[in-house]
This record gives C-alpha cells, sequence and structure tokens, in this order.
C-alpha cells in the first residue's frame, strides 16, 4: 500500500488531500483571503488564537468519546454546559473566588452532568439511528428545564443568599452574572508572556493531560468496548459487550467533560450569560470539529486543534474583513454564523450520502456473492 | 398488532382495559396535554381571564399557524420524516412577500402578488431540497435541520445585500439593507384575518383565514386522495413495495418535498396578514419547531400524518401558547408560559422520535 502510494505522482497525491480533506482545505483558503482584509497584525492573531485554543479545546475534546462509541456528533454536550453553569452560579453565591472556585464548581457540575448525561443517553437508547437529532431536540429540552430551575427555582427553592445575583423581581438569576473573582484565575496561574502574547501553560497543560486521557482510555477495556459498539452493536452485543450501558457511559463521559469544559471557558470569558451561553455552544464546537477534519464517524485530537486554529481565525477575522470590504461589521458577523452552519451541513450531507453508498455496495457485492453461490 | 397482544395478555377489568388501550393509541403526552389545556380553560373564568377573549385569541394563532403545521403533512407521508426545514420554506414566502411591497402593489393584490411570487421560489428550492433529502436517506431530519439554519443564515447576508430600494422596507438611514421587521400596514394586513371577520361580544372569529386554511387542507386531503397521493403514502410507508410496484420513489420524495416548502412559503405569509409585520434575518429560525411539536401533538407520528392532527394539533398547541400566560399569570402572578412552551413543545418532539415502533422505518 505504502509502496504504491510513492509511487503516485504529487499531482495526484495533491488531488487526494484535496478531495479527503474538502472542509479543512476550503478553511484554509477563507482565512488567507480574510487575513490581509482584516488588517490585523499577526502578534495580535497569534495571542488570540491562543486564548481561544485554550477556551475552547477542553470542551471540544468532550465530542471525541460519543463519536468513537458510534452515536455521532452530541448535541447534548449543552447539557454538560448547562451544569457547568449551574455550578458557577452556586459558586459565585456562596463567595469561594479564585482557583478554589473554579475546582469547586467543576466538582458540583459533576452529579449534575452524571444525571443528565445518564438521562440523555437513556433517551438516545430509544432512538438509535437517529442520535444526533435526537440530542439535538434534548439539548433544547433540557434548556427548557434548566430556565425552569434558574429563573423559578433559584431563590425560593435553591436558596441563593446575594441579591447581586438575584433579579430585582427576588427570585431567579439575573441575565449576566459576574464571574470577576474567578476571571482567567487559571489562564493567569503561571502564565508567560513571550512578548505581547500570553500563553496560559496552566489550561494548556490541563488540555494536554486531557488529551493523554483520552489516547490511553481508547486502550482500556471500556474504550475497545465502545469502538466496537461504534463498528457493529449486533456484532458487538454477540461478542458480550453491554452495548446499551457503553452507550449510556460514553454520553455521560461525554457530558462530564462538557462542564468542566465550559467552567474553563467560563472563567476565561469572566461574564456568564445565564440564559445563552449555553445555547450556542454546541453548535461552535461540533462546527469546529469538522472544520478540523473531522466527520460523525471519526474525529481525532488533531482534528480538534487544527479545527480550534481555522475556526477561530476566520471567526476574528470575518467581521473586521467584512468591514473593511463592504463597510459593514453586520456582513461578516452573519458571514461567520452560516460558514458555521453551511460547515456542518455539507459534513453531515457527505457522512450520510457515504453511509448510503457504502450499504448499496455491500447489497451489490451481496447479490454478487449470492449469483456466483447460484 | 402488538397493542392486541397487549390486550389478551391483560385478563384485568375491561373497563380498566379499554382506557388502557386508548392510553396506549392516544399516548400520555397528549393526553397530559389535552387535560392541561381543558384545565387551563375551566380556571379561566374563575381566576377573572375572559373566556370569550381568549377563545378567540385561541382562534386567531390557529389561523396564523395551521398553514406552516399543514406543511409538515405531504413529507412526513413520503416517509421524509419531520420537515425541520421550514425556514426554507418560510424563506420563499418572505421573498415573496418582499417582493410584492417592492414591486408597488397594495390591499389585496399585494397579497396575491406575494403567493404568485413566492411560487417560484419555493418551487425552486424545495427542488433542491429534495434532491439533496434523497441523497441522505435514513439521515433526512438532521440535514433538514441544518438546511433550514444554513439557508436562514446564508438570507441574513442576503437581507443586506439584495439591492431592495422600496423606502418601506429598507433601513431609512443608509437607504439599503432591509429592516429586521417589516410593517405590512397597507399592503396586506388583515386581508384574510378581518375577511368576513365575525364579531360576537368578546369572541371574534377569524372567519377569512380559518376558511382560507380549510380550503388548502382540503385540497390536501384530495391530493393525498388521488393516484400520486396514494403513491406518495406507499413511498412513505414502505418504499421497497413502492418501487417494485413501478413507482419513482425519488420523483414522489421530490414532489412531496416540494408540496411542504411551498405550503411552508404560503403559511408564512398567513402569517404576516394577521400578524401585521414582516420579520427578516434570524426570525425563520425557531419557526420549525412549533409547527413539528403541534403536528406532533394533534396525534402525528414520524411516519404518519393526517389532516385532522392537523387541526387538532395546531388548536391545542396554540390554545396553551395563548391560555398560559393569562392564567398563570393571574394564579401565581408569574410569567412561565415561556419555559412551559419549550418544555411541551421539545419533551414532544422527543417522545415522537423515541417511540419504538417509529424506529423501525
Amino acid at each position: 500500500m505504502t509502496k504504491i502510494k510513492s509511487t503516485e505522482s504529487f499531482g495526484k497525491k495533491l488531488l487526494k488531500l484535496v478531495k479527503n480533506n474538502p472542509v479543512p482545505l476550503m478553511f484554509v483558503i477563507i482565512c488567507v483571503i480574510c487575513i490581509p482584509l482584516s488588517g490585523y497584525s499577526a502578534g495580535y492573531l497569534i495571542g488570540e488564537i491562543i486564548t481561544r485554543i485554550a477556551r475552547n479545546s477542553f470542551l471540544i475534546i468532550s465530542l471525541l468519546i460519543p463519536i468513537m462509541a458510534g452515536m455521532g456528533l452530541n448535541f447534548g454536550m449543552t447539557l454538560g454546559a448547562m451544569a457547568g453553569e449551574i455550578g458557577l452560579i452556586l459558586v459565585s453565591d456562596w463567595k469561594v473566588v479564585g482557583i478554589p472556585g473554579v475546582v469547586l464548581a467543576m466538582i458540583i457540575s459533576i452529579p449534575i452532568s452524571v444525571l443528565l448525561g445518564w438521562f440523555c443517553g437513556k433517551i438516545l437508547n430509544l432512538a438509535k439511528g437517529r442520535e444526533m437529532v435526537t440530542s439535538y431536540i434534548i439539548s433544547y429540552f433540557i434548556s427548557g428545564v434548566y430556565q425552569l430551575i434558574v429563573l423559578y427555582a433559584m431563590g425560593p427553592i435553591i436558596p441563593i443568599k446575594h441579591s447581586s445575583l438575584v433579579l430585582p423581581r427576588g427570585y431567579g438569576i439575573r441575565n449576566t452574572v459576574n464571574l470577576l473573582s474567578m476571571r482567567q484565575c487559571l489562564d493567569n496561574l503561571l502564565a508567560i508572556r513571550i512578548g505581547s502574547v500570553r500563553i496560559p501553560v496552566v489550561p494548556f497543560l490541563i488540555i494536554a493531560v486531557l488529551c493523554f486521557i483520552v489516547v490511553w482510555f481508547k486502550k482500556t477495556k471500556l474504550g475497545q468496548d465502545m469502538r466496537a459498539v461504534g463498528q457493529d452493536m449486533e456484532v458487538a452485543r454477540a461478542a458480550g459487550i453491554k452495548v446499551e450501558e457503553t452507550r449510556i457511559m460514553s454520553i455521560i463521559i461525554s457530558t462530564v467533560l462538557a462542564g468542566f469544559g465550559m467552567v474553563i471557558y467560563l472563567q476565561n470569558m469572566g461574564t456568564l450569560n445565564t440564559y445563552n451561553s449555553h445555547t450556542q455552544i454546541g453548535m461552535f464546537c461540533i462546527a469546529a470539529l469538522l472544520v478540523g477534519g473531522a466527520s460523525v464517524d471519526k474525529a481525532s485530537i488533531g482534528n480538534v486543534f487544527l479545527g480550534v486554529i481555522l475556526f477561530h481565525l476566520m471567526f476574528i477575522v470575518a467581521p473586521k474583513a467584512g468591514m473593511n470590504l463592504i463597510g459593514q461589521a453586520q456582513l461578516g458577523e452573519y458571514f461567520r454564523v452560516f460558514v458555521s452552519y453551511a460547515v456542518i451541513t455539507v459534513a453531515l450531507v457527505m457522512y450520510e450520502s457515504k453511509k448510503r453508498r457504502a450499504n448499496s455496495l455491500t447489497g451489490l457485492k451481496l447479490a454478487e456473492d449470492q449469483e456466483v453461490a447460484k | 398488532m402488538s397493542e392486541d397482544k397487549a390486550v389478551a395478555m391483560n385478563n384485568g377489568n375491561p373497563v380498566m382495559e379499554k382506557i388502557r388501550g386508548f392510553i396506549k393509541s392516544f399516548g400520555w403526552p397528549r393526553l397530559i396535554i389535552a387535560l392541561f389545556l381543558i384545565s387551563l380553560f375551566i380556571a379561566a373564568p374563575i381566576v377573572g381571564v375572559n373566556f370569550g377573549s381568549s377563545l378567540s385569541n385561541t382562534l386567531m394563532r390557529f389561523g396564523m399557524n395551521s398553514v406552516l403545521v399543514l406543511a409538515m403533512v405531504p413529507m412526513i407521508h413520503s416517509g421524509c420524516g419531520l420537515n425541520f426545514g421550514l425556514p426554507l420554506g418560510i424563506i420563499a414566502g418572505l421573498l415573496g412577500a418582499t417582493l410584492s411591497i417592492e414591486s408597488g402593489f397594495t390591499g389585496v393584490p399585494s397579497f396575491l402578488m406575494a403567493m404568485l411570487y413566492a411560487t417560484p421560489f419555493a418551487v425552486l428550492l424545495g427542488y433542491g431540497y429534495g434532491v439533496l433529502l434523497n441523497k441522505v436517506k435514513g439521515g433526512e431530519m438532521m440535514i433538514a435541520t441544518y438546511v433550514g439554519f444554513s439557508s436562514v443564515s446564508f438570507m441574513c447576508l442576503m437581507w443586506l445585500l439584495l439591492p431592495y430600494k422600496s423606502p418601506t422596507m429598507v433601513w431609512g438611514f443608509e437607504g439599503k439593507g432591509l429592516r429586521t421587521t417589516i410593517s405590512v400596514d397597507g399592503f396586506y394586513k388583515g386581508v384574510l384575518s378581518d375577511f368576513l371577520k365575525i364579531d360576537i361580544g368578546h369572541l371574534s372569529i377569524p372567519t377569512g383565514m380559518i376558511l382560507f386554511f380549510a380550503i388548502l387542507a382540503f385540497v390536501m386531503w384530495a391530493f393525498l386522495h388521488t393516484k400520486t397521493g396514494t403513491a406518495m403514502t406507499a413511498v412513505g410507508s414502505n418504499p421497497t413495495f413502492a418501487k417494485a410496484g413501478g413507482i419513482n420513489v425519488d420523483k414522489i420524495r421530490i414532489l412531496s418535498v416540494v408540496m411542504s416548502t411551498w405550503l411552508g412559503a404560503i403559511g408564512i405569509l398567513v402569517y404576516e396578514q394577521a400578524f401585521g409585520f414582516i420579520q427578516l434575518y434570524m426570525s425563520p429560525f425557531n419557526m420549525a419547531l412549533p409547527a413539528v411539536s403541534a403536528i406532533l401533538i394533534g396525534g402525528a407520528s414520524v411516519n404518519k400524518a393526517s389532516i385532522p392532527n392537523v387541526i387538532i394539533g395546531t388548536f391545542l398547541f396554540q390554545g396553551i401558547v395563548t391560555m398560559t400566560p393569562s392564567v398563570m399569570n393571574s394564579i401565581i402572578h408569574t410569567d412561565m408560559s415561556e419555559v412551559i412552551r419549550i418544555i411541551v413543545s421539545n419533551g414532544m418532539i422527543l417522545y415522537a422520535l423515541t417511540r419504538k415502533t417509529e424506529a423501525t422505518r
């Protein structure tokens, strides 16, 4: 196989590269066009990208495990994000500041994430074959429950002491929660400065550890089981793997990781938009992962980082480029939203049509075999 | 079949059996929703909410939304699943509406022209959408969702860039780019909802609008009983069988998608003429979910839907949406309606997606 590859001409190799990675290449082209138009300096862009890698990678990595278990893109990661937000709201009410606050918020998010992940996994087991659309609706459903809790139960049922958090009417959390006491405390811990670029060492270390854990996890018994389930549920069941439990487990792990990721994300942002922060997070993380070259059934850590860099580069430069080109920042704003949705659409269409083609191929092969057998 | 078995296995009280069978066929979420709405209607006069005006509100909203819910029917029939891509049809409708105003029509003709202008867009977009959905059989719903989203966000760019000139629609300051909300006052506001309107005290019935829906619903019903309509149902219930029977499956599916898209376009025009405003940019974004959950509440499933489902579902859903704020406000002085709406509508969709019988298509 490798020998054949090496004899191929350079042109063919290039064609293959384009054919196998259309989405990342498209993004490279968009970025190459937009960067000069935006007029940002290289130093500024590098600094921004580094911040965004530290901010978003953890969330995106949480998507990898359900993909491994064959459950597609986990739109239900929003559930974890909501658990993280509840943790942060409680911690900021208890006035636990700095790193202990961040850690405590993560700890609070764990039981909520596990519960939500278990619920999500249970429901997804009832809807095999349409996991993605179901997890997408679950995220909306739980978002309603989250609003019910945060808007009505926080105050009368769940005690909130400080009135700075509570809406003027006496119950419910305000639209924005200030996380000033925790703002960038992880990022600034042991941060290194190179010129104007600040490198947040601690988040990078956490992300590196998580990457190692994911790689190690693939080799454990549970990880192997998940891959088997992802390959073929029936075969896995015949081999004695508890398919349903394994699938639930993968969603729980993903949700818990998403909860941690959200805490890291928000401590960098410094403010929590109580009712909006989580709504877009699933979409942006999934779009970023797909931009990195992942597909619905295959994703690696490399895809995560490539995706963060390309997607967020586009995100930073598009509004400014739109401003300089046509004089309307709004245009670039809409453009980047459009691109994120279009990327997901294209990736989903490619995956589904590939799956269909593979199915019809196996059908043809089966028919051929039967012909021969006759 | 499984129901018969369940009844046969059950040797308890015959009345209980009957109730159990009824609940099973009706579905407990629908029962809860229906009971909830009935209790709201009972509670309304007690807490001092006017029954007549809340009923006319419900009827008004029923008229506004019913065509959008009707747009779900063809695609469910042909087995394309729930039309989460409804925003695509809405966009065709918005293009029709804005073009009609741009070309200077007023009054009733502006509504007719909007419908006329919207049609080619709906057919064209629906055709492309149908071809795409044929490529992704089995994964239609997820793709449909994202086709809707990406087309809405694409049109956000277009609304800014397209060379509209009419001063009622563009931003006054810059003279270009459409406004986020455009009033249809003086154009086609109320052409249907004020037509043959009956007022009895607090109760007012938008006869024209309901009549319009009734005509469309009747045409749809009649269509489903023609040869092509039966073929559509056959494709939905068993594509392999339909193919063996000599039906061009792909073509029928495309036809159903075009119909759904066109109904979506007409649906948004009906909505606008009663609402009084054209809403552009991100507003079509979440319009699919209420329509989807309405038809499901009415008793439809992922691959089965009828006209009664549309009528019952829209009435129940819109009833809850209108009644909860007023009744809840009077009881506990809190407006929880938005949250209740989110939980009810998405819970209903979740229920439909997870039913075992529907998963094996």
